[in-house]
């Protein structure tokens, strides 16, 4: 008797879970730099970023069950690639997301096609992970150094800044950023007064600034990043460079670094991003809640990209009720992105996620309102044109 | 004093030295037993990181501890090694036995020639050149086509050892790292106990004496730099096909950094003690990896209590608790 009642209580309770909502459970992993010099513009903010899609999604309530994970890589590839490998042979990690630092990008790169896994990149500059490294399972949504070079160079020369100085970091890095941006101001109609190379990573660079001063060009290309970017800024600053009317124009430059010049220092500088928090009334929504969240930070690009590649994967989880890598893919390039930070867009063959480029200039310290109100909109650079064509990447997966 | 109580010392201490013997051999296999059985227990990836983390340590450790010469530019070789065999095997295609040999051998000649340079002159001036060196090394990875520049070697194909084993199996590839491991562990317990071993440990006690019983001390601490930098290099250049990729952080100053705190850490001048130390640092950096900039809050707490309170290093107390030599 008593064993007919256990019987029926779990047939009855088996039909009910049976009866539910078809769970699916995704665990994602957000992998970025916690401490180093990217723990600002990623770090922290981009498990933010993580959640807040998952709850602004609603996913629990349409049946989708999200576990959000998140470590150091400290910037160094092999922690990375370590914790990487260890997210999906062992803790199920279904997709890793942000992954600043070129090197590890491309290593995680490689460990999600080997483990056919889904890699959402929103952190790293390389334009190889959708080039020559392009693989099935990555998606690089918010920026790219093709599309930096190309805003700053094209969109300048557009609004004035024909003549151009480029004050390079003497290693491939540099190099890269200086030649693709050359290649923009010169088809743009541009021209380049001159390049000098400084050593990597430097401290003092008045001699290169004097020289890029008495060039006369009216812009100052920065081909360089992180510290160097910074360190030229200050001593350009110094030089009072910019209030004698030559633009520098930052190649890789983001909102955190403008925050931690101030903009007393920053004044003056182009640079371009793919995401303001002052943009529109769905971006300024969207920071206020985050930067509650964030102790008062303004989210960066990186973190938008984060919010909006977990958006993206969350719909097409949500269309197929199914979370298979190779579906999901196929899924995330079919459909049309849609989110409030980006606007529409789309994910291209190779990996590419395409929308809007704007290019800003950081305001003089009287023109600013308060705290992170710091740019001023120059041009918006249309999507179709803003990244590199499909068919230039050299991308293994477009077949001409 | 010294031949009197020299001479009465002598049964004792050879007995305790026949003692020290077995019990390192029976470490030894504790540790072949504990490898055979670990990738059943643990993630064999992260294994594999700590293997070769440890043979680096106690390739440092050989240097350091025995040789009483502090590099602060061994990145250079483990470094050099890695990116040499993840350039034969990715771009000239050659199988992984013989591309972790080139890498080793690359190490092997930047040890002899950076080693030539720089026992010339001793303690922090021997430690500067080293660093400096390296630095040196640094600069060409980051400026030389073939290394990728900040992007580094990516996507290194594993391939199959000897044309036979396929080592795209995580275990597969851990029973040879672990084998790689041993061998140049026991080796290195070899060189320590052997004549040279003596000799090595008589300069780092005394030069001026040693050099006065007639030994040419110069050529010692030469061989025993590149030896110390060949093993490096054999660690590196298995960690790029483990990894499948080589990267400037293996040449970066700060890798010559944290050997040393692993070495320390653990027990300089210990058999034993490197390989605790490299366990201890890169279990810490993996598994508090979700603290986020806490690892290396902790990194630095654990140093400093280390230097404070036991110099000697986790194995160095130990030994001196049980009284033997670890």
């Amino acid at each position: 008797m008593k064993t007919g009642r256990m019987l029926l209580a779990t047939a009855l309770v088996a039909l009910f879970a049976g009866g539910a909502e078809a769970q699916v459970s995704v665990k994602l992993g957000v992998l970025n730099d916690r401490s180093g010099v990217y723990a600002d513009l990623s770090g922290e903010g981009s498990v933010i970023a993580a959640r807040m899609a998952a709850e602004d999604f609603k996913a629990e309530e349409k049946g989708i069950k999200v576990e959000i994970v998140s470590a150091d890589h400290q910037n160094k590839p092999d922690i990375g690639s370590n914790i990487a490998r260890q997210w999906y042979d062992q803790d199920g990690v279904d997709v890793i997301l942000d992954v600043p630092t070129s090197s590890v990008a491309l290593a995680v790169n490689q460990i999600t096609r080997e483990k056919n896994k889904i890699f959402i990149n929103s952190g790293a500059a390389a334009s190889d992970l959708t080039g020559k490294q392009c693989s099935p399972n990555t998606i690089h949504w918010t920026y790219d150094t093709w599309a930096l070079a190309n805003g700053t160079g094209s969109a300048m020369v557009k609004a004035g800044g024909d003549s151009w100085f480029f004050l390079t970091a003497d290693y491939a890095f540099g190099h890269a950023l200086e030649r693709d941006t050359i290649a923009v101001v010169e088809k743009s109609g541009g021209k380049v007064l001159g390049t000098v190379r400084h050593p990597f990573p430097g401290s003092d660079f008045s001699s290169f600034l004097l020289q890029a001063q008495s060039s006369g060009a009216k812009v100052i290309g920065l081909a360089n990043a992180g510290g160097d970017t910074i360190n030229s800024i200050k001593q350009a600053a110094e030089f009072g460079i910019t209030q004698a009317g030559q633009n520098l124009a930052g190649l890789l430059v983001f909102i955190t670094d403008v925050h931690a010049l101030g903009l007393q220092t920053a004044q003056g500088l182009v640079l371009t991003e793919s995401f303001y928090w002052d943009l529109n009334d769905d971006t300024r929504a969207f920071a206020k809640r985050f930067a509650e969240r964030n102790g008062g930070k303004m989210p960066t690009m990186v973190h938008a990209g984060v919010y909006a590649g977990t958006l993206h994967y969350l719909k097409a989880v949500e269309a197929l009720k199914d979370k298979d890598p190779a579906k999901v893919m196929a899924k995330m390039k079919e459909m049309p992105t849609d989110d409030p930070l980006f606007g529409k867009g789309q994910v291209r063959a190779d990996g590419r996620k395409v929308h809007d480029m704007y290019l800003f200039e950081v305001k003089k310290p009287e023109e600013s309102k308060g705290p992170w109100d710091y740019y001023k909109l120059i041009a918006t650079i249309p999507a179709a044109e803003a990244f590199r064509p499909l068919e230039e990447g050299e991308c293994p997966l477009v077949k001409g | 004093m010294a031949s009197v109580s020299g001479q009465m010392a002598a049964a004792p201490a050879a007995r305790a030295t026949v003692e020290a013997a077995s019990l390192h051999r029976a470490i030894f296999i504790g540790i072949a037993v504990f490898l055979a059985v670990a990738p059943f227990l643990l993630y064999p990836v992260f294994l594999m990181k700590v293997l070769c983390f440890a043979l680096f340590a106690c390739a440092f450790n050989l240097l350091l501890g025995y040789g009483g010469l502090l590099s602060f530019g061994h990145a250079a070789y483990l470094g050099t090694a890695s990116y040499i065999c993840a350039h034969t095997a990715k771009v000239w295609g050659v199988p992984p036995e013989v591309a972790i040999l080139l890498g080793t051998a690359s190490a092997a000649v930047l040890g002899l020639v950076f080693g030539s340079l720089a026992i010339r002159r001793q303690g922090i001036y021997f430690a500067m050149i080293t660093l400096a060196l390296a630095q040196m090394v640094f600069f060409f990875s980051l400026q030389a086509p073939f290394t990728g520049g900040e992007d580094g070697i990516q996507a290194v194909p594993r391939g199959r050892l000897f044309g036979l084993v396929d080592l795209s199996s995580d275990t597969t590839l851990y029973y040879v790292v672990a084998t790689i491991f041993l061998a140049g562990v026991l080796f290195i317990y070899r060189i320590i106990h052997s004549p040279f071993g003596q000799v090595l440990k008589a300069i780092r006690d005394n030069e001026p004496r040693a050099i006065s019983l007639g030994y040419a001390t110069n050529r010692y601490k030469l061989v025993v730099f590149t030896l110390s930098a060949t093993l490096a290099g054999l660690a590196g250049a298995t960690k790029a096909i483990v990894f499948q990729l080589a990267s400037l952080t293996d040449v970066h100053w700060t890798m010559s950094g944290e050997v040393v705190l692993m070495t320390l850490v653990g027990g300089m001048g210990t058999v034993f003690g490197p390989m605790v130390g490299a366990a201890v640092i890169v279990t810490m950096q993996n598994y508090l990896a979700h603290l986020g900039a806490w690892v290396t809050v902790i990194q630095g707490v654990i140093f400093v209590i280390c230097v404070m309170l036991f110099r000697e290093g986790i194995v160095g107390v130990l030994a001196k608790r049980l009284k033997r030599p670890l």
